[in-house]
């Protein structure tokens, strides 16, 4: 569908979110989690809302936070409650830097992973020690949290510059028409 | 007439002049000077001929070119069919292996029944090693089903929908498994790890234990049944202040590259739960 048909009905362009985060979510768990660097993986989703928080004219940052939190809830054993909330708290973290460190989204951006990537990590282990399975603090940090950060700033760069083109896409600005 | 008889006489003469140098040539009289002629002849031959073909390669060559890069075109595309096909073919034979593996294993363990299911996703989390299989409760799956593959023990089903289930391996930091050791008949728990290692807890200090030792499923507790392999004892850590030893269990299963696995469905766990001393505040 043409971009003007979807400005016309801005229903639609948050419809898409749907199929979007439905397939990140299959590559997450077909592909990307079994792609580890000692025990890390990257986070498909994480980095794909990072980007998507950035883009300036997009405004359902929040509508696919909620909604790819709940996806992963429902196919990860930890309570959907922490990838809700992770991911929901990093959008947030965008929201802010968008408007402070706006001529550098990429900075941004690195910022966004390092410190979602850890927020995450680190509220899965509190509730994952809290449940009683036994992860000592770390060695979670030096097997999985530092790889999963190296690989999700290694896919940073080349998801931001696709996310741009899907937002100006479905967002099109005065400058991109 | 006189002109015809002289016009007659001048031709006799021209041919009997040509006719006795040739009869002299073929003699071999004129050697030398037939080489150079004929090499002559030759060489300017030669020249014009290379000069043709030259100038008709030079007319003929683009319409060559662009036979032969469609050729070429055509070619490639040939060789990347094939080189598809040939990898799907791998992938089958690789997977008839897995499959051929595994019914042979089933056979050597009539005593349970098996369910074949692929491995379609991990579990997003990193902490967590569990993984999803693409059969659900709509084949007969349940929650606490052991799962295995010829190699051992892979872990247990731990959620099921319709069409899916999830599996929690053995290597996952919450998994705890009563096990014995085949040789030393003691019973232990195996644990797993964020780093997908395994453990051997609670093994008191006095009994002896070997590396190589194997490593089988005790049936304690109602979540496995017994005698199943896990693997073989790594190495052992033993300290005097220390109340039990720990070993590091090697499994042959390689659980980063799981692609079908067994369901045994056979097998209800049981729920010991209630049996379970309560604890007062």
């Amino acid at each position: 569908m043409h971009p003007w048909r979807l400005k016309q009905r801005p229903d639609m362009r948050n419809v898409i979110a749907i199929p979007v985060l439905i397939l990140i979510v299959i590559l997450q768990s077909a592909i990307v989690s079994r792609i580890t660097l000692l025990s890390g993986s990257a986070d498909l989703l994480l980095i794909v809302l990072a980007a998507w928080a950035l883009q300036e004219q997009v405004d359902s940052s929040w509508h696919w936070a909620i909604f790819g939190g709940a996806l992963i809830g429902f196919m990860s054993r930890l309570p959907w409650i922490i990838p809700l909330t992770a991911y929901l708290l990093e959008v947030l973290m965008a929201q802010i830097l968008r408007k402070r460190v706006w001529q550098a989204p990429l900075l941004a951006m690195f910022t966004i992973i390092v410190f979602g990537t850890l927020v995450y990590h680190l509220m899965a282990l509190l509730v994952l020690n809290l449940s009683g399975t036994r992860i000592l603090l770390g060695e979670a940090i030096r097997v999985v949290s530092l790889p999963s950060i190296l690989l999700n700033m290694l896919l940073a760069i080349p998801i931001y510059a696709l996310v741009r083109d899907f937002a100006n896409w479905l967002y099109p600005t005065a400058e991109s028409i | 007439m006189r002109d015809f008889f002289s016009r007659t006489l001048q031709t006799t003469i021209v041919f009997l002049v040509i006719g006795g140098v040739m009869a002299l040539a073929l003699g071999g009289f004129f050697g030398s000077a037939s080489n150079l002629f004929s090499g002559s002849m030759v060489s300017v031959q030669d020249w014009m001929s290379s000069r043709y073909i030259a100038i008709q390669e030079f007319l003929r060559a683009p319409r060559d070119m662009v036979v032969l890069r469609q050729r070429n075109a055509e070619l490639e595309a040939e060789i990347s069919r094939l080189q598809t096909q040939m990898i799907e073919l791998q992938q089958q034979v690789a997977e008839t292996q897995i499959l051929s593996a595994l019914v042979d294993f089933s056979r050597a363990n009539p005593e349970n029944t098996y369910m074949a299911a692929a491995v379609i996703g991990r579990d997003p989390s990193p902490f967590l090693h569990y993984v999803i299989i693409n059969r659900g409760s709509s084949d007969g799956v349940l929650s606490g089903m052991p799962v295995v593959t010829n190699q051992g023990l892979v872990g247990r089903i731990d959620a099921v929908i319709a069409d899916a289930a999830r599996v929690q391996l053995i290597t996952d930091p919450g998994s705890v498994v009563n096990i014995r050791l085949q040789n030393s008949e003691t019973e232990a728990l195996l644990a797993g790890s964020v780093t997908g290692d395994l453990a051997l807890e609670m093994i008191p200090q006095d009994i002896t234990i070997e590396p190589n030792d194997i490593v089988l499923t005790s049936g304690l507790g109602g979540g496995f049944p017994p005698d199943l392999i896990v693997g073989q004892v790594q190495n052992v850590r033993q300290r005097d202040y220390e109340l039990f030893q720990i070993a590091s269990v090697q499994t042959v299963v390689d659980f980063s590259r799981l692609e079908i696995v067994l369901v045994i469905t056979n097998f209800r766990p049981v729920d010991i739960a209630p049996l379970a001393p309560e604890t007062t505040p």
